[in-house]
């Protein structure tokens, strides 16, 4: 009772603070006075329509990005959770060579890469990353998801007479990907926070435009633009992170699975690298010593 | 090749930057993640509800922006330690949260009797925290933890593009000054990430088996 006074009281005097350190007038070093950061001489910029047309088109490119990465990423992820549970070794050893590889690098450094080297200029160079970046995560994600299946469900399908890359991509695969729906997209909530590393590369994402507008308008408006562009970025997180969250509340399958999932992608971590038990590397079948 | 041995004190220096980067900023969000951890499950709601608030923001905001304004916008109010400061101040800021996070699937990954039974034997919530719970939660905690600071080792690269000299930047000032040898400079840049990466990555596999043994 008395730790939630004290708390509370703390919390309120910190805000105060704040608020009231950002309202102040400040005194620049040439002596200048200016006004504090909830004057309306800094917000009066938003009346103007081309602004928010502006912010409007970089929004836009942000979501373009984000849309063309998530689904080429899914695709890559496919690829690479196919490659990594192949049967030949001649197959999955480069496959996982490659994952960890493609893990372990930075987003920035890759977009940097494929800017550089393939001369794409920079939509292209930042799509390309995100896509292979999280489709490299997704595939390990949907390769967690298949060799939790039972295997039952893989002999029925051989027994019936699929080639096993049939029973792969008609038996197993949709089964994986139904239950690994949520780290999937969540994962997709992550390629989005990414695309603001397209800001570094020069392409005219959200942050790029507000920097734009401030760079035009004059620095009186920066932090507004900023608050904007970051209304903006959380409106948008927020609304995917819980469109992740409905589905995982409402997805079949087991936690058990998701769990063992989510431990492979490292989901708190804001996607990681992390190397899997080893045991998950062989092929299902050969997992059991054969006259079992 | 040769682009990168005859680079490769600056590359040595930039790996530097980049490990400090990293030391400085697991620490601050090491510190900053078990308060925001605690407050989350204290039991006095301001504290909760300040700490989920908190993380949720955090957690939505990309790194772009959190380093945007640490390094552009706080020295508008007059705050300025330098850029290599306020990266760290931004990276732990950014990082915070997913430690909470970590920390926090941790704790309650202890069986809820335990926090049960201290109370019952009278112990305060401090006391229960850190004599019973924590130490339990440790073994829980820590392949989630490493995978945090596995991403931060990749995040400390977008510090690169706010003024701090590390292995992004240096990678890109090499890569425009030695135009016919930008594959190897690269891959000699995401070599050096590499090298922090693979490792903790296969240690984290290492702990999550021999704990999940342990469950």
């Amino acid at each position: 009772m008395i730790s939630s006074i004290v708390g509370a009281a703390a919390i309120l005097a910190l805000l105060t603070w704040l608020v009231i350190t950002l309202a102040s007038e400040r005194t620049t070093a040439a002596g200048a006075q200016l006004p504090g950061l909830f004057d309306p001489s800094r917000w009066d910029i938003f009346n103007d329509v081309a602004v928010w047309r502006t912010i409007g088109q970089g929004t836009l490119n942000t979501l373009a990005m984000a849309a063309v990465a998530a689904v080429l990423a899914l695709i890559i992820g496919v690829l690479f959770s196919f490659g990594r549970t192949a049967r030949r070794r001649a197959v999955r050893i480069p496959t996982t060579v490659l994952l960890e590889f493609l893990r372990g690098m930075p987003v920035l450094l890759m977009m940097l890469f494929v800017l550089l080297v393939f001369s794409t200029g920079t939509y292209w160079a930042g799509v390309t990353a995100l896509a292979v970046y999280n489709g490299a995560i997704i595939g390990e994600a949907l390769r967690a998801g298949i060799q939790s299946l039972p295997a039952g469900q893989r002999e029925a399908g051989l027994a019936i007479g699929l080639t096993p890359l049939s029973t792969r991509f008609l038996i197993e695969f949709p089964q994986a990907f139904r239950q690994m729906l949520p780290i999937i997209v969540a994962q997709l909530v992550v390629l989005l926070k990414d695309t603001s590393l397209a800001y570094i590369v020069g392409y005219t994402e959200l942050l790029r435009t507000g920097k734009n507008l401030e760079s035009f308008f004059g620095n009186r408006y920066a932090f507004s633009f900023f608050f904007i562009v970051l209304a903006i970025y959380l409106a948008l997180n927020f609304a995917l992170s819980w469109v992740a969250r409905r589905l995982a509340s409402r997805s079949p399958g087991g936690q058990t699975t998701r769990r063992v999932a989510r431990a492979a992608i490292g989901e708190n971590a804001d996607t990681t690298v992390i190397a899997l038990p080893r045991d998950a590397d062989r092929p299902r079948d050969e997992r059991h010593p054969p006259g079992r | 090749m040769d682009a990168v041995f005859e680079n490769l004190p600056l590359l040595l220096e930039a790996f530097g930057g980049t490990l400090s980067l990293l030391a400085l900023s697991s620490i601050g969000a090491l510190v900053l993640g078990v308060l925001v951890a605690a407050m989350r499950i204290s039991p006095a709601p301001p504290l909760r509800i300040f700490a989920t608030a908190y993380t949720e923001l955090l957690r939505n905001t990309p790194l772009t922006l959190v380093l945007f304004f640490c390094a552009t916008l706080l020295p508008y109010l007059q705050f300025f330690p330098g850029y290599f400061p306020l990266a760290v101040l931004g990276l732990t800021l950014y990082t915070s949260p997913f430690v909470a996070e970590a920390v926090r699937s941790g704790i309650n990954g202890v069986a809820v009797g335990q926090a049960e039974a201290s109370r019952s034997i009278g112990l305060t919530f401090g006391q229960s925290l850190t004599l019973i719970i924590l130490p339990q939660a440790v073994r829980m905690v820590v392949p989630p933890m490493i995978n945090v600071f596995i991403a931060l080792t990749k995040n400390t690269s977008v510090a690169g593009a706010f003024f701090v000299f590390e292995l992004f930047a240096a990678g890109r000032t090499l890569a425009n000054a030695r135009g016919d040898a930008v594959i190897a400079i690269l891959l000699g840049v995401a070599f050096f990430y590499l090298l922090v990466t693979v490792p903790l990555g296969i240690l984290a596999g290492r702990i999550e088996k021999a704990v999940a043994v342990a469950r």
